[in-house]
């Protein structure tokens, strides 16, 4: 697997989230913790919200739309609601955010 | 002929290789050890009991000058080495050379420098060694105020040392909670709460910018612009590995010299061990690993097969009386669920983190004797399967009740206050409910208890079913969301009653279900908050929905839309152009007239947020807080300066109460219009707060709203001069603020609360009305600024994506 470095970890603030452009559409990194990160589709599969916008909480996010709320880990929907967001490998190391490469250049446009 | 090892550095891992050589082969070698500390080995991890005067330095001396003699080991104490010599195999020290044939290098840590101006002055010391305590417990025997920068592990016994020793302890800590690396923000409050308790204050979030002081340490500068007195200065900001022998030698160092599972380095004949090597990327500071690596230091000297592992890690922290423990790793990773468990009556936090079935990570605070148990389910990787349902509650669980949700009311004492406005305690309750009153309207009659404003009729309830067990059946009260079995109104009071002042506070303190909320309660906990503690709580932008952490409206496609505010409905040409010009810089694609007597620009990108409010503000245009549960706007006409039917200047009126209300943060939105005459062109009869003037003086009615309730306010009261006009409106909308339930506006709460209660309150109670004013000026000391430009100064970047590969050309 190959990582691409792409900001400090203090870049994002804690309990929220931070955008990636890619040619592929937009990826959300959250930062659940001090040192928890995730990465996901920035874009709601309800209505295209952005889900970077919204409140972040445990280690879910909800959306600032509609309130539907993911599951960072799975990137399932929460409760009633029955959707899922595409997640993408991404790890913390001395302090910098790596993605995985192919988030970013071979994903499925989802 | 013995081999010739040069050991450089007496610390713990060495002297453990030492121990293990010279037991199972004491005459294969000839040993000379350096050491820069003019001493041999002792305990180093025991230097804070040292300090905080539970022992002496005798009771952690580990190895003795006899013990040196009696095995032969030829000592230098006090000595630096100057240089590795590999080409010859020659250690230079300072009074001479030392030949080898294996060389073994343990020069440890050196504690990390912070780089800001007055580092070097005396007075401002690092804690690492025996001498550093000496120095600190010199310092102390003076007394006086003590600064120790590093809430860790180090920078915290160091504190609870020099507090024991009759230091004013302040510890400045860069992180938002204390320990972050082994502990959550859960854990973390609950040790600040412990360490405040003995009289450290801890500052987190603080940023050290210098030491100041002439010829001495005299004040620590943070970079909010504060100073902090401090005779003595404690650098505890953290390790790095002792790499610089190694470096010259040529030796492989990242950030430890790099060893291999043989502890050897790049060169197989030197060695090294202890907090100065890397190997596979780890570092290390405790000491279970040092051990681990000293025996194979040892193997492989002898010539022994054997190979370092790097095991999960357990902490402790060494401050009598602050209990906690943590192991595994309890942050990042996908796939994992959490357990937590809380005690607030005990001041117990445990969670346990837990993957595929088994436990990877536990944090516990207060109660910590399950902490090997779960440590040892950590480091066998136990199929925790089985016993998930009561594995918080350890070993010895045998079953028992569930959390009691009302264990919060059941804790108060008999002379805790349920009712504010009677003045009624828990005990009076208590005695009316033995004499009779079995329900709530029977204790409202006989105590006056919630017979006022109401907010304190779930707390009743509550002593009622504490009380009568069974025999009350408990009204279904509606809890905030799913993290807590409590109502608004109880979260409301018990933040006030028991002086909770962080979020942190909060979800220990009332027992929350979840590590930080969600996003129903987090917005309702942070309004309370800072409602309740403008000086001392800090407005969480992550817990507010996107338009009040981005002070724009979020719009369906993403954008945003910016709304500048016109005091009052008026505006001039200078800012029409600005607003044009800005229309049209920013390709706004719909620029609308709102109802509030303002101009939205719809359709702004996220990104550009920054730049448009920077050229708005150079016109001299502010925030309209469009977004907020907040002010809005007042709404006027044009009153006695043109309209030939006016009464008052209600223009000017309107102008002055937006220019003392805007910024403030209410339940719901807020919404304010005077109208000139009772012809009610502001249309001041249907908003929160609406003002009717009149040739006698100023009509306030309130509790009006057309949204999806149409209202018409009530009249509260009619008062002579604008002066007393304005004075109401502050301290009705105060009142609103601190007795609201989050996301009422202001007709409901009066729904509640009554008219009755207001007007006696707000209208009747001049020393009240005067209160209420003064805590609405205190809280609006913080919040009356713009926003805009505060994002546009501090957090501009922040608003544009991290990385953007759209540019890059796809592999």
């Amino acid at each position: 697997m190959s990582w691409i470095d792409i900001g400090h970890i203090d870049d994002v603030p804690l309990r929220g989230a931070r955008l990636v452009k890619t040619r592929l559409g937009c990826i959300a990194i959250f930062r659940t913790a001090e040192a928890e990160l995730f990465a996901a589709s920035n874009a709601c599969p309800h209505k295209g919200g952005p889900l970077s916008e919204g409140i972040v909480h445990g280690q879910s996010v909800t959306c600032p739309l509609h309130n539907w709320v993911f599951d960072l880990n799975t990137g399932k929907a929460l409760g009633a609601d029955e959707g899922r967001i595409d997640t993408y490998p991404v790890r913390l190391e001395a302090g910098r955010i790596l993605l995985d490469a192919r988030a970013v250049t071979e994903r499925s446009a989802a | 002929m013995k081999q010739k090892l040069v050991v450089i550095g007496a610390g713990m891992a060495s002297g453990r290789v030492l121990e293990h050589l010279t037991e199972t082969a004491p005459d294969a070698f000839d040993i000379t050890l350096f050491n820069a500390e003019p001493r041999g080995n002792y305990n180093r991890i025991m230097l804070s009991p040292v300090l905080s005067g539970e022992k002496t330095y005798e009771d952690i001396v580990t190895h003795d000058g006899d013990w040196y003699a009696q095995r032969g080991i030829a000592c230098r104490f006090g000595e630096h080495v100057v240089k590795i010599d590999r080409e010859m195999k020659v250690v230079e020290g300072e009074n001479g050379h030392v030949p080898y044939d294996k060389l073994l290098i343990a020069t440890g840590s050196a504690p990390f420098i912070i780089p800001v101006p007055g580092k070097d002055l005396p007075g401002v010391i690092t804690y690492r060694d025996l001498d550093d305590t000496n120095a600190m417990i010199d310092a102390a025997a003076k007394g006086g105020n003590a600064v120790v920068i590093g809430g860790g592990l180090l920078g915290l016994e160091a504190a609870a040392g020099l507090a024991e020793r009759g230091m004013t302890v302040t510890v400045v800590h860069l992180m938002g909670h204390l320990m972050e690396r082994q502990l959550d923000e859960a854990a973390g409050y609950l040790l600040r709460k412990d360490l405040e308790r003995r009289g450290i204050t801890v500052r987190t979030q603080a940023s050290t910018k210098a030491i100041l002081g002439e010829g001495r340490a005299e004040a620590v500068l943070l970079e909010s612009g504060e100073t902090l007195p401090a005779d003595l200065v404690v650098m505890a900001v953290g390790i790095r590995p002792e790499t610089r022998l190694a470096t010259d030698a040529g030796l492989d160092v990242a950030r430890g010299i790099e060893v291999n599972a043989q502890m050897q380095s790049s060169d197989p004949d030197v060695l090294a061990v202890g907090e100065c090597v890397e190997f596979n990327g780890h570092l290390f500071g405790l000491v279970a690993p040092l051990y681990d690596q000293a025996k194979v230091v040892a193997n492989t000297l002898l010539g022994q097969p054997d190979a370092f592992v790097v095991k999960e890690l357990a902490t402790k922290l060494k401050v009598t009386g602050c209990d906690l423990f943590s192991a595994g790793d309890f942050t990042e990773g996908e796939g994992r669920e959490d357990i937590v468990f809380r005690d607030p009556a005990r001041g117990v936090y445990k969670r346990l983190v837990i993957e595929d079935d088994r436990l990877i990570g536990a944090v516990m605070y207060g109660d910590t004797a399950d902490g090997s148990w779960f440590f040892g389910l950590i480091k066998d990787g136990t199929d925790i399967d089985e016993m998930r349902d009561t594995l918080i509650f350890g070993p010895a669980y045998q079953g028992g009740d569930t959390a009691d949700p009302l264990s919060a009311v059941a804790a108060l004492p008999p002379e805790a206050e349920i009712c504010g406005c009677n003045g009624v305690c828990k005990g009076t309750i208590v005695e009316a409910i033995a004499a009779g009153a079995t329900d709530l309207a029977a204790v409202r009659a006989s105590t006056k208890a919630s017979a006022s404003c109401g907010t304190c009729t779930g707390l009743v309830e509550q002593v009622l079913q504490v009380t009568l067990g069974d025999e009350f059946q408990m009204p279904a009260a509606q809890p905030i969301c799913g993290c807590t079995d409590l109502t608004h109104e109880d979260v409301r009071r018990l933040i006030k009653a028991q002086e909770l002042k962080s979020q942190a506070a909060v979800w220990q303190e009332l027992g929350w279900k979840t590590p930080n909320g969600c996003h129903v309660c987090r917005p309702a906990i942070n309004y309370y908050l800072l409602a309740d503690w403008p000086l001392e709580y800090q407005d969480d932008p992550q817990s507010r929905f996107v338009n009040e952490r981005k002070h724009a409206n979020i719009q369906k496609d993403g954008t945003f839309s910016v709304v500048p505010r016109m005091w009052g409905g008026i505006t001039n040409p200078a800012e029409l152009r600005a607003i044009a010009d800005a229309a049209e810089k920013y390709d706004v694609p719909t620029v609308k007239v709102t109802g509030g007597q303002r101009i939205d620009l719809l359709g702004v990108k996220g990104e550009d947020l920054p730049a448009i409010w920077a050229d708005l503000n150079k016109a001299g245009l502010v925030s309209g807080h469009a977004y907020s549960k907040g002010l809005r706007t007042v709404k006027t006409c044009v009153g006695t300066d043109h309209c030939r039917f006016g009464t008052q200047d209600s223009t000017g009126l309107g102008i002055k109460l937006e220019q003392i209300l805007w910024g403030s943060w209410t339940p719901h939105k807020l919404k304010l219009a005077v109208s000139g005459c009772p012809r009610n062109c502001a249309e001041a009869t249907c908003k929160d707060i609406g003002v009717v003037c009149v040739d006698s003086g100023y009509q306030i009615g309130i509790g009006g709203a057309a949204g999806m309730d149409v209202k018409e306010t009530e009249l509260l009261c009619q008062v002579p001069t604008e002066d007393e006009a304005i004075e109401v409106v502050m301290a009705v909308t105060q009142a609103y603020r601190e007795g609201g339930k989050y996301l009422d506006r202001l007709y409901k709460w009066l729904a509640k609360v009554g008219m009755d209660w207001v007007r006696a309150n707000v209208v009747d109670d001049l020393e009240n009305r005067r209160a209420l004013v003064e805590r609405f000026e205190l809280s609006q000391s913080i919040y009356r600024k713009d926003p805009w430009a505060e994002h546009v100064r501090d957090k501009a970047p922040s608003y544009a994506p991290m990385a953007d590969f759209t540019l890059e050309a796809a592999e």
